[in-house]
């Protein structure tokens, strides 16, 4: 097939040099819509040869000059530049392009699937357009993207797309939770949802006392700056120096609360972090 | 002449075989297999505490068993298994992968009763060659020196149920063939510090590496030197010099060593922090007790401490790096070391990490990691 058509390009290249004086013509349209079919004219008498060649096809078949020629909408599948060539004594060509047709699919590309909340052009959304032969359309089209998170009105997005491309960036809502983005283009649309998580913790404090078994320590609720809770399974370091050493136990949040039961004998004096976020200091007496 | 090279053969044989019996065997000092004897059961007399040790340590390299347990005191008080199990690691420690490979022993005092020696053992081990000193008590029982074997306080973990509720993250691929539908990000992770000084045996760039994300992540940390015209001297990356896998809001030191590379042919360096979303457990916690910093009888500055496995499951191998902080706070040296036997749940082991003898007075402050390595376990 690739053969085929690139030796009817050759062909046609060559008849436009050589032969630039001929009988017949060939009217194109200027541009066609994939899957539809379309209708060349031509000029002159007597028989000749008709190539076409174009993304994904090429064929030839014999004409009657004057006549028209149907070239049917499965040829024309796929957008891009077509040629078409009519040969009998001399040879005539001519090119013309195949746009994308309606949109009966957008693609939706959402960028974090994660992010922190309260973060200033954090989203991203990138909506593209495609026909049912899976041609980009080309065309200018209203993509209407909608964000919807929990417990919050819509927020909407107009946008035109250029060259094919629709795309906003908008900030990360306050609130942690499931960001639903949705993209629409007349009856078609398509959903992503990505997620809006906690930030880093902000006004760390812990609470400990010593019990017979050792110092209890606990943070109180550990919260973002926007109030969000930090996700459990988040590190807390507690940090525990007496006149033993240093201990140190990396313990997870569980249920909004991180808990480390330490042994640690005499005066400790204790510090946390999360990350690279500190907490408050606390001084624990050596007698339960 | 058909005769005559056959007994030249003949004789020489026996001349070498003479000399590798009682020549070379005593010649040398007291560096593994060549003190003592090199064929089994050929044990010289333990006349001497050197010798008494030499031979205990001869017979536990070649695993004969029988005949190390009866170099020992009758008042050692420790079972032969025991004392096989101390030698050999239970429970997946890396202990149990590893094997003797040399020794050196030192005599530290002697009397006519009694005497002290320091061994030096060398283990190849799968994670390379491992170290470790023993002091050893000798007891003279009749015409031979006899090792005093301490008894091992092996913790015994009563039957019990442990309750386990940390978190664990699983991955799950969508089904969802559409384009863009099952794309979740890489981890955020973040290079915190770095540091890059000359060694003794090149040079190393070091510092710690935080997970931002909410999510676990499995980390490496790469560096390539570049020299003054722009072109990359050296890639390596952290290998088994970092915690790979972070949970959340987690930091671990790196550590990434350019053997013989000095930093005075280096003009950048170019840091990459490649993180990947895998599934990992918050369990087990492992507490670091009592950390400080000591001086070993050799003079040497050592972070001791304990390790406490706080959860329910046998941690096999427990692996501890450190980050040691100046008065400013910046990292200037990584170290790691691991632990030769297994943390069963709910007890604890000790560790110690050496610092170089040029940075032990530099350093104020120090952060321990523990990564762990269990059987069963990805």
């Amino acid at each position: 097939m690739r053969k085929l058509r690139l030796i009817a390009i050759a062909a046609f290249s060559l008849a436009s040099l050589l032969l630039p004086c001929s009988a017949q013509k060939l009217v194109t349209p200027v541009s066609a819509i994939a899957g539809e079919d379309i209708t060349i004219s031509t000029t002159g008498t007597g028989k000749a040869t008709f190539y076409l060649s174009g993304p994904g096809v090429a064929n030839k078949r014999d004409v009657t000059l004057g006549d028209e020629i149907h070239l049917a909408g499965t040829d024309l599948k796929i957008a891009g530049a077509y040629v078409v060539i009519l040969c009998a004594d001399s040879c005539h060509g001519s090119t013309f392009y195949v746009k994308g047709s309606k949109p009966t699919s957008l693609a939706l590309l959402v960028h974090p699937s994660r992010v922190p909340v309260a973060q200033s052009d954090a989203v991203s959304g990138v909506a593209i357009p495609f026909d049912r032969f899976r041609n980009m359309v080309l065309e200018p089209v209203q993509v209407n993207f909608q964000l919807t998170a929990a417990n919050s009105a819509p927020v909407s997005h107009q946008i035109r797309s250029q060259n094919g491309i629709a795309w906003f960036r908008t900030a990360s809502e306050k609130k942690a939770g499931k960001l639903q983005i949705t993209a629409t283009l007349d009856s078609v649309s398509s959903a992503r949802v990505l997620q809006q998580v906690a930030s880093d913790p902000c006004n760390l404090r812990i609470k400990g006392q010593r019990t017979a078994k050792g110092i209890e320590l606990e943070t109180e609720p550990v919260k973002d700056c926007s109030g969000n809770p930090v996700p459990d399974g988040t590190i807390v370091t507690f940090n525990l120096s007496g006149e033993n050493g240093k201990t140190t136990v990396d313990a997870p949040i569980k249920q909004g609360i991180a808990r480390a039961r330490i042994q640690a004998q005499g005066p400790q004096s204790v510090t946390v972090a999360s990350g690279v976020v500190m907490g408050n200091e606390l001084r624990i007496g050596g007698q339960p | 002449m058909k005769i005559i090279l056959p007994i030249v053969l003949v004789v020489a044989t026996a001349i070498l075989v003479v000399l590798g019996l009682f020549g070379l065997g005593q010649a040398r000092g007291t560096v593994g297999i060549a003190q003592g004897s090199a064929l089994p059961g050929l044990s010289e007399n333990a006349d001497t505490p050197v010798k008494a040790v030499d031979n205990l340590l001869a017979d536990v390299k070649r695993r004969n068993w029988d005949r190390a347990y009866a170099t020992l005191a009758k008042d050692s008080g420790v079972e032969e298994a025991a004392f096989i199990q101390d030698w050999t690691g239970s429970n997946g420690s890396l202990r149990s992968f590893s094997s003797l490979e040399s020794f050196e022993t030192r005599p530290m005092h002697v009397s006519n009763d009694e005497a002290q020696m320091r061994v030096h053992l060398r283990w190849s081990t799968p994670v390379g060659p491992v170290d470790d000193v023993r002091d050893l008590r000798l007891t003279h029982e009749g015409d031979n020196w006899k090792v005093m074997w301490p008894k091992e306080q092996v913790p015994s973990v009563p039957a019990q149920v442990i309750p386990v509720n940390y978190l664990r993250w699983d991955l799950v691929s969508g089904s969802e063939q559409d384009w863009g539908s099952k794309n979740v990000d890489a981890p955020h992770v973040r290079i915190t510090s770095m540091n890059a000084v000359d060694s003794a045996e090149g040079s190393v760039v070091m510092g710690e590496v935080v997970n931002e994300d909410t999510i676990p992540a499995f980390v490496t940390v790469n560096a390539t030197f570049i020299d003054a015209e722009g072109k990359p001297l050296d890639d390596e990356n952290s290998f088994d010099k970092i915690d790979h896998v972070l949970l959340p809001k987690q930091v671990s030191p790196y550590r990434i060593d350019f053997p013989g590379i000095s930093l005075k042919n280096v003009k950048n360096v170019r840091m990459d922090v490649k993180a990947m979303l895998v599934p990992a457990s918050a369990d087990p916690v492992i507490g670091v007790m009592n950390q400080k910093i000591e001086t070993d009888p050799q003079g040497h500055s050592v972070l001791h401490g304990d390790l406490l496995n706080e959860s329910g499951q046998t941690v096999n191998i427990p692996h501890v790096i450190a980050s040691f902080y100046d008065a400013n706070g910046k990292v200037v040296w990584v170290a790691d070391g691991y632990v030769e036997s297994a943390l069963l749940p709910q007890s604890s082991g000790s560790f110690g990490i050496e610092i170089p003898k040029n940075l032990s007075g530099k350093v104020q402050n120090f952060h321990v990691v523990v990564n762990e390595y269990s059987v069963g376990k990805a």
